[in-house]
């Protein structure tokens, strides 16, 4: 008899479909995965020990950095709970703001995951169309905070400055010729929320193509359905949450069941799939986006009509507007006082959790009365996900390998921190 | 009675003695248990129907050796996990310091939630808590080979070595940090009250 040996590949950490640098231990028997060992830490950057190293504002671009297609999100976790420690309250104009925010992100986290994902697995158009989506977003997010991914927009207390009034235009240049400008400003006349309602009226269309490219496609089909199938039980005892935990069936979203800044007044529906494979958890990010695009809609109805402050008028948290800082003496003392020192956050602890596109991504925030957190810790959905590589592996493909990376939806720099 | 009142009364009525504390705080339950009790605690978690903490989200390790920038007088390290009932739609956070600071060592409660596998090794990782009864209890994110546990108090920002490539040997070697350590703000704990919101 012949002798039977199992091989062990090296999967990544520069493989392109391992999302960044994931190294995958694989033993393999034949083409079956026998076990599948991630190795993870190659992006570890040391944040939760540098947020301990500076003050609490200072560390909010950091959260851009984790999870770096969904930066606000991020940024929405943290700020949260220093706000949470300081018991304070958030004006209901930021609220929408950020909301308004969180479900774009959502979108941009989405179409870079179905893009990606349909591009490791055999569909390369796909990943061209949902890019040119994500520039119109990525311009709104460089609208409003200067920056096109990591905005640093959101801080303790509200937002950082309220919506323009005028988006930025492409100017005539060697590559781009006077007709070409008119029609690529041609939504870019108003305002950043006429921008966007524009993009909502245009987005339903887009995702009608998607599925037509992708929801009926032979191909598609053949490599997401049935491939890393979850069960309820085993997707609440790996610790899944977000589109990973809906896609088993599991209806379950802290924007409905734990509602934070306005989502209770919002109207949408919460997607579940049925049987917890890749090709259902598919199908429940589409239909987030398509969810995603009523709650900014009605965002920006919101915010049309109800002008208002964007940040805590709370000069112990947020500092004083810069024309009232050249006049006054108070004003000038908060300023001063919260640029070298900081905010000083009375002494506690909370978890604060958003529902993250990825899924649930918290803050748990240790102060300790210093201007300087004493221990945050950083709970990424992805980690989670990536933990249960080995239990969703087995058995399966070397080929499903990539599909069932793709699903979870893996972005490095959340898992490594 | 609200919802975390509630839970804190089920908490006292379900665990008995094991309570050390029972803390309610910002709308955030936390309970503190002693690491013996730990495992059948969390046991008693999960399967009790009036608990029913099916989800592990989070554990996390904490170093308390500097907290208010005073000596410390309690056990320096501790474990903080936060848990997620789906059908009472509560969540607990559980904390057990661990009784030696020399050797840190909490049970494990892998049997209990399977998700708290990598967590446990983060918690190994980082602040070199051990976790009696993990199967597996490597580092998972810091480098193959790595020295000392980073998130510790004591562990320099700077780290102990850099890396460098060495045009003489012809290969990557480490050094001893060549970074002068450097403090922008300093840390600072103020009087009581200082920075609530409504004060001054």
């Amino acid at each position: 008899m012949a002798e039977i040996r199992n091989y062990t590949i090296n999967f990544g950490p520069q493989h392109p479909s391992a999302h960044g640098v994931l190294r995958l231990i694989l033993e393999l028997d034949g083409e079956v995965v026998a076990r599948a060992d991630p190795h993870i830490g190659l992006l570890h950057r040391g944040t939760e020990k540098l947020a301990e190293t500076r003050t609490w504002v200072q560390s909010v671009p950091y959260m851009d950095r984790l999870d770096y297609v969904s930066m606000m999100c991020n940024e929405h976790a943290y700020c949260m709970a220093i706000e949470r420690l300081l018991g304070i309250e958030v004006p209901i104009r930021a609220q929408y703001i950020r909301v308004m925010f969180d479900e774009i992100t959502r979108i941009l986290n989405h179409l870079l995951n179905i893009g990606t994902h349909a591009l490791d697995i055999g569909a390369m158009t796909m990943v061209l169309y949902t890019f040119r989506e994500r520039e119109d977003l990525m311009d709104a997010y460089e609208a409003v905070s200067g920056a096109r991914m990591h905005a640093a927009y959101y801080r303790p207390g509200g937002v950082y400055r309220d919506l323009p009034d005028q988006m930025p235009k492409y100017q005539v240049s060697k590559v781009k010729d006077e007709r070409r400008v008119r029609e690529l400003n041609r939504n870019r006349e108003g305002s950043l929320l006429d921008f966007l309602e524009d993009f909502t009226e245009r987005f339903p269309k887009y995702l009608d193509d998607y599925h037509e490219l992708l929801t009926d496609n032979r191909i598609w089909k053949q490599r997401t359905v049935g491939i890393g199938v979850v069960s309820p039980e085993q997707a609440l005892a790996w610790g899944f949450t977000g589109p990973m935990l809906r896609g088993s069936g599991v209806a379950w979203d802290l924007r409905k069941k734990q509602p934070y800044e306005v989502y209770d007044q919002l109207e949408f529906d919460v997607p579940v799939g049925t049987n917890g494979d890749c090709y259902d958890r598919y199908l429940v990010r589409m239909e987030e986006m398509r969810q995603s695009n009523r709650i900014i809609k009605q965002c920006i109805d919101w915010l049309r009509k109800n002008p208002g402050p964007v940040i805590t008028d709370n000069h112990k948290v947020a500092p004083p507007p810069r024309a009232k800082m050249k006049e006054g003496m108070e004003e000038l003392i908060h300023h001063f006082k919260l640029m070298t020192e900081g905010i000083h956050v009375p002494p506690g602890e909370v978890y604060a959790a958003v529902e993250h596109p990825k899924g649930e991504f918290g803050v748990y925030a240790v102060s300790d009365g210093a201007n300087k957190p004493y221990r945050v810790k950083l709970r990424a959905p992805g980690f989670a996900h990536l933990s249960a590589m080995d239990r969703m592996a087995r058995g399966h493909l070397v080929a499903d390998v990539v599909a069932i990376i793709g699903t979870m939806d893996i972005v490095f720099g959340e898992i490594d921190r | 009675m609200s919802r975390i009142e509630r839970l804190a009364q089920t908490l006292q009525e379900v665990l008995g003695d094991k309570v050390l504390e029972v803390l309610l705080d910002r709308g955030e339950v936390t309970l503190r248990v002693s690491a013996a009790d730990y495992p059948v605690v969390a046991q008693l978690l999960r399967d009790h129907p009036e608990l029913a903490f099916e989800q592990l989200i989070d554990l996390s390790g904490l170093d308390y050796s500097t907290y208010g920038n005073r000596p410390w007088l309690g056990h320096r390290y501790a474990v903080a996990v936060h848990l997620l009932s789906l059908r009472h739609n509560v969540r607990l956070r559980v904390k057990v310091f661990a009784e030696d600071d020399e050797f840190p060592l909490i049970p494990s409660v892998i049997e209990v939630w399977p998700s708290v596998d990598w967590y446990e090794r983060e918690a190994f990782d980082l602040f070199g808590i051990l976790f009696d009864g993990h199967p597996d209890l490597r580092r998972i994110l810091t480098d193959y080979g790595f020295v000392g546990h980073p998130l510790r108090k004591d562990f320099p920002v700077s780290g102990h070595v850099e890396m460098r490539y060495d045009p003489h040997l012809r290969r990557v070697i480490y050094q001893p940090v060549t970074i002068e350590p450097r403090v922008n703000a300093p840390r600072i704990v103020r009087e009581a009250h200082y920075g609530d919101v409504d004060h001054g």
